[in-house]
């Protein structure tokens, strides 16, 4: 996700729900957050609930605060972009809410099992569905897979996202319906990949002088359930119907995407019933309790894999002793910040993962609000306070600056509790906002900033890979590829990469990732506070609708979404 | 005349060029860039970022930047959006025509409710009428476009359900003139708000310079009807203020536009230069810079022309 992206309107953090106590615990799986969402709000396709039409009829209208521009989506995009991905698009497979893939562009998901992948995890074979057509009516074929890896590892092709697909090698196309590739070296992520890969017609794109700016993106062929219809730039996107689609449905005639910039026209606009669904950045908390009561409509925290931490820079003296960094996360109201400043919607964690994750660990230690606690550790690392109230150690004094964007108020009150829960331990922090478009840059990228204030979602899709924020060896500061910005190295944590990357069974990838967890809360890189929810809203006779944690944008499923009539 | 048309343009020329050029400048030194919105796409690396910014050119010096934009400006070619990579021509192109929507029934509203309310006030001179017009355009100024746009769209669209809350049509709707013209009532009257208060005020001291004036007694000396006086004597030479005030109220028409078309999700230029300038897409927010400028220059150079045309006492020179 792009929390940048989010951050654009300034209410990332506002957008954040949570669940009481009892539903969290039906949270913990999400085959029992399904069921929980499920029958009393018909946001799930339950036995007595309408049939779908026998041929495609009707509209359904999305609405979204940031407008998808990028229409080609091998290309270098933002989440949003996603939302018409899905449904223009396919990928090889897709992932369902409860992390599992499912097979889209594939007749079967290669596993080790039923030897489409090798049991060393290098050699790969891929089946395809003999019935595949482009929206244009060309078919599809195995061909075109072997186009877009290698488009993709065109030096100058200007991809979104690399990783995994620069180990491919020998792409041997079998037949129309099948190929083989060779990986450079073992990659458990790569699957994962795959499911957010959507891929483009070779037979258009092969023709395009430019690479980077086709004219392909003017009017998209794909193979997803709806074809493209026209673009009102700044306003929205219509889709329609490709009956000729290889899945389910689609039982919608048209699907609109609708761009409205703010989020508060973004929630007028579902009371009006101008639009029939909110997607990002979804209702702001603030008008959570108005929008459950309004009729007709479906309205839920819905789980996003994104957490909201404390980033801090590990590379600076102050924040280089453990104790400090401990201390702190005793001193944080975490409970205020949740139920005061967030309406008490967003849930607690302790990890960098999901609850949903199938490396989640649930066993790490609880946080507690201890400031007398956090005194102790301080006083006994030698954190000595001074008369002005501040800590200092060595000539080095407990204060830091922490920033977040700009103009997020949720995201500022927080911050200003942080700072008295702070203050009382003996620890100065200030604040500097910045405009995300400075927030995001050198300034993160590079780790000049000493604290900040940042929700990030740090899996590869539904694979919990990590090693771009926890290697040593993904440090843009010290001259590394990746987004450890906050300097952590810890020979552990890159071994336990290592080895979760490489291994292709889950059993030993979920130990690997669960001890993981364990070392980045006692070493706290990042002082976790809690894991994302938005509030997504749709009109209550909308079938269909099945929100997913495991991808960026809920109209993932726009194909088999219709009306009760 | 031909004389004053030449300097006009060569004086045109050099703001344009010096727009240009501070503007590239602080827009590129303004820290972050249009690459700083993937700085958290999961999966997307710093070498991926570095490569990206190689290949769109953005890792070159500044002034290198400049002249390679302005030289392509000068061959007629204005670059392409970051964001939808479509020509910046096509893109401000695509959004013109809503915002000329907006802002041509926006100043019909203004000139005629402004022009009226001024005359009718300064003719009855701190009677009720013009107290009232008077508090009234000092409100529309201070009130807060913004916060007067979501009233409207509260009251008149979620309350009375009279109006749409917003869109220039209805989606997906077939796009009837009515459908178009109902959509436009609320913008139109929320940007003309402050141009009324602006008009009237502007037209009612002009008319009052007027109604003072000798020839004004004599024609009232001659016994000529009040309305005659009003209109035929007066009201002409009271408007030609008025024309340049047209001109100089581009910009402020341009700058309600922005938050016009974010609380009605207007697809118009307003719109387009604020998301361009947050997610930092230059060629484009160059583009509507040039634009707005080459627009303001058009419109007071237009303005002056009509003030020779309306007032024969006026050369050009």
């Amino acid at each position: 996700m792009t929390e940048h992206s989010k951050d654009k309107t300034g209410l990332r953090g506002a957008s954040i729900l949570k669940p009481s106590r009892r539903q969290l615990l039906a949270l913990g799986a999400s085959a029992g957050f399904l069921t929980w969402l499920g029958p009393q709000r018909g946001w799930i396709d339950a036995a007595h609930a309408a049939t779908p039409p026998a041929k495609p009829t009707g509209q359904a209208i999305v609405g979204l605060s940031q407008e998808p521009t990028v229409f080609h989506p091998l290309l270098v995009h933002i989440e949003v972009d996603e939302a018409v991905y899905f449904n223009l698009f396919s990928a090889l497979w897709r992932v369902d809410p409860k992390g599992a893939f499912q097979p889209d562009l594939v007749a079967e998901i290669p596993t080790v099992e039923n030897g489409g992948i090798s049991a060393d995890g290098l050699n790969w074979r891929i089946k395809l569905k003999d019935n595949v057509k482009w929206h244009d009516g060309t078919p599809f074929t195995a061909d075109d897979v072997k186009f877009n890896i290698e488009l993709i590892q065109n030096p100058k092709f200007i991809a979104g996202r690399r990783a995994g697909h620069e180990l491919v090698r020998d792409i041997k196309i079998v037949s129309p319906t099948e190929l083989t590739w060779r990986m450079e070296k073992a990659y458990a992520p790569y699957p994962a990949i795959l499911s957010w890969t959507f891929l483009v017609p070779k037979h258009i794109l092969e023709k395009e002088a430019d690479l980077n700016k086709p004219a392909f993106t003017t009017s998209p062929v794909g193979t997803g359930p709806f074809k493209w219809v026209e673009r009102v730039p700044g306003d929205h996107i219509t889709l329609a119907a490709h009956d000729g689609y290889h899945g389910d449905g689609p039982y919608l005639e048209r699907l609109i995407v609708k761009y409205i910039p703010d989020m508060t026209v973004l929630y007028t606009q579902f009371q009006t019933g101008d639009i029939d669904y909110i997607g990002l950045q979804g209702i702001t908390p603030d008008h959570y309790e108005e929008a459950k009561g309004l009729a007709d409509r479906a309205v839920m925290p819905v789980p996003q894999p994104f957490i909201e931490n404390i980033a801090v820079n590990v590379g600076l003296p102050v924040f280089k002793d453990k104790a400090v960094r401990e201390a702190l996360y005793y001193g944080m109201d975490k409970k205020s910040v949740i139920e005061q400043i967030y309406y008490g919607l967003p849930s607690e964690t302790e990890s960098f993962l999901p609850k949903q994750s199938w490396a989640f660990n649930p066993d790490l230690p609880k946080h507690e609000f201890d400031p007398e606690k956090a005194k102790k550790i301080l006083d006994e690392a030698g954190w000595a306070l001074g008369s002005d109230g501040v800590r200092a150690k060595d000539g080095v004094r407990l204060e830091f600056v922490n920033s977040t964007t700009a103009g997020n108020h949720v995201r500022e009150q927080a911050q200003q509790l942080l700072q008295q829960n702070w203050a009382d331990i003996g620890a100065k922090m200030t604040i500097n906002n910045l405009p995300p478009a400075v927030m995001w840059g050198d300034f993160w990228m590079q780790s000049k900033f000493e604290s900040a204030m940042v929700g990030i979602g740090f899996m590869i899709g539904p694979d919990p890979d990590a090693t771009d924020f926890f290697s040593s060896r993904s440090i843009g500061a010290k001259g590394g590829s990746g987004q450890n910005t906050t300097q952590f190295e810890n020979p552990e944590v890159d071994g336990l990469l290592a080895e979760g990357a490489k291994t292709v069974d889950l059993e030993k990838r979920k130990a690997a990732y669960r001890k993981m967890q364990e070392v980045t809360r006692a070493e706290l890189p990042y002082l976790p506070i809690f894991q994302y929810a938005m509030v997504s809203g749709v009109k209550a006779k909308l079938e269909g609708f099945t929100p997913n944690v495991n991808v960026q944008e809920n109209c993932w499923n726009a194909n088999t979404w219709y009306w009760a009539t | 005349m031909v004389r004053f048309f030449i300097g006009r343009l060569a004086q045109s020329l050099v703001l344009l060029v010096l727009v240009s050029a501070i503007g590239f400048a602080v827009l590129h030194l303004a820290p972050g860039g249009p690459l700083s919105q993937f700085a958290l796409v999961p999966g997307l690396s710093q070498a991926d970022i570095a490569r990206i910014a190689h290949e769109m050119g953005l890792d070159r010096p500044l002034p290198v930047q400049y002249w390679e934009w302005f030289s392509r400006l000068l061959a007629g070619d204005w670059g392409r959006s970051y964001r939808d990579s479509q020509p910046v021509l096509a893109v401000i192109g695509s959004r013109l025509p809503a915002t000329l929507e907006l802002m041509v029934a926006a100043i019909l509203i203004a000139v005629v409710i402004g022009i009226s309310v001024g005359i009718m006030g300064a003719v009855r001179r701190y009677s009720i009428f013009d107290t009232l017009a008077t508090v009234g355009a000092m409100v529309a100024l201070s009130i807060p476009t913004f916060w007067f746009g979501l009233i409207t769209i509260y009251v008149f669209a979620v309350k009375l359900q009279w109006l749409p809350a917003g869109n220039r049509a209805t989606i997906g709707g077939g796009g009837s003139i009515l459908d178009y013209l109902h959509h436009l009532i609320a913008p139109a009257l929320v940007l003309a708000l402050v141009e009324v208060a602006v008009w009237s005020r502007y037209m009612r001291s002009s008319m009052l310079d007027v109604i003072n004036q000798d020839y004004i007694r004599t024609a009232r000396a001659k016994g000529l009807p009040e309305r005659t006086i009003l209109l035929h004597h007066a009201f002409r030479n009271a408007l030609l203020p008025m024309i340049t005030l047209a001109g100089l109220e581009l910009p402020s028409l341009l700058g309600g536009a922005l938050v016009t078309e974010t609380v009605f999700t207007w697809p118009g230029m307003g719109r387009l230069f604020l998301d361009s300038l947050g997610y930092r897409d230059y060629p484009v927010v160059m583009g509507i810079l040039m634009f707005s400028a080459i627009l303001v220059l058009l419109g007071n150079l237009l303005a002056d022309l009509l003030c020779a045309v309306a007032d024969p006492r006026i050369r050009l020179t």
